[in-house]
């Protein structure tokens, strides 16, 4: 935790056109981290979707916002924070999307996925500027989930702040 | 890249050959026109072939349960064909593996939708 991190900061307009850029600039970023080709994945997939809650549902797809990305490469994980200009959610009241009740709905996979995929997940709404979700990747391979075994009651390592 | 789809009909089933991306906006955009085009045909044995699919996220699998449910309310059917591996875990970690009738072989997909009329 004491060692400095590498770090790359990018702002971006908040337009889903973006999302690809920015997929391409993590993978980079997690594979000079050391990751591996699935882990790298599912990254990707993480950062693909909490960039969308922040253009869609954070920036109401207003391209006069921007989205705020920070990438940080520890010796032992990355850490990702994406900040928005929009006004928040609450986590504890995002539907599981594996309920019965709500297997069938078109949309709520998101946070699912992201906290599936990710070790931590945090959300902090930030008064005046925006909210800030924070996902941590552990790059010691024996920690990492295997993707194929992972079920809809994966809820370990996530929190809210 | 965007998603591109090429529509064929085998016996009764079009089957739809879809490859790059299924993501929120222009790929699902482009998938529920497709389905919702054929159904307006009155084809509603509809079989959708993901093996050239790059990237699908929770937007695009949501597109699919919507599409699943559209031929369904139609009294129709919509299976998929040749998942790719991530497409695969997907599927599996949303529970959705057991709804959707998920096949690797064209032919006998073709056939599970029952005699051709």
């Amino acid at each position: 935790m004491t060692s400095e991190p590498s770090v790359v900061e990018v702002t971006l307009e908040s337009d889903l056109k973006n999302l690809e850029a920015a997929e391409e600039i993590v993978r980079r970023v997690a594979s000079t981290a050391g990751f591996d080709e699935e882990s790298e994945h599912q990254i990707e997939m993480a950062l693909h979707e909490s960039l969308i809650n922040a253009i869609w549902h954070g920036n109401k797809n207003d391209a006069s916002k921007s989205v705020w990305l920070r990438f940080e490469v520890y010796k032992d994980r990355l850490e990702i924070r994406v900040r928005d200009q929009g006004n928040g959610f609450n986590i504890d009241e995002v539907p599981d999307p594996c309920a019965t009740d709500n297997l069938l709905k078109v949309s709520g996979r998101g946070i699912f996925l992201i906290r599936t995929f990710m070790d931590e997940f945090h959300v902090k709404y930030l008064p005046g500027s925006g909210t800030e979700v924070t996902l941590v990747k552990r790059i010691d391979p024996a920690q990492q989930p295997t993707q194929g075994g992972t079920d809809c009651e994966h809820e370990s390592h996530n929190s809210t702040s | 890249m965007s998603m591109k789809a090429t529509i064929r009909q085998v016996d009764s089933v079009i089957v739809m050959d879809l490859s790059g991306r299924i993501t929120l906006g222009e790929g699902c955009t482009q998938l529920r026109e497709l389905v919702r085009d054929q159904l307006s045909r009155g084809n509603k044995k509809i079989l959708i072939n993901l093996a050239d699919v790059s990237y699908i996220d929770s937007s695009g699998i949501g597109e699919l349960v919507s599409a699943f449910t559209a031929v369904a309310n139609q009294g129709g059917q919509l299976k998929l064909l040749n998942l790719t591996k991530k497409v695969h875990d997907l599927l599996q970690i949303t529970k959705l593996y057991t709804v959707f009738d998920i096949h690797d072989d064209e032919a006998k997909a073709i056939s599970s939708f029952g005699p051709t009329r």
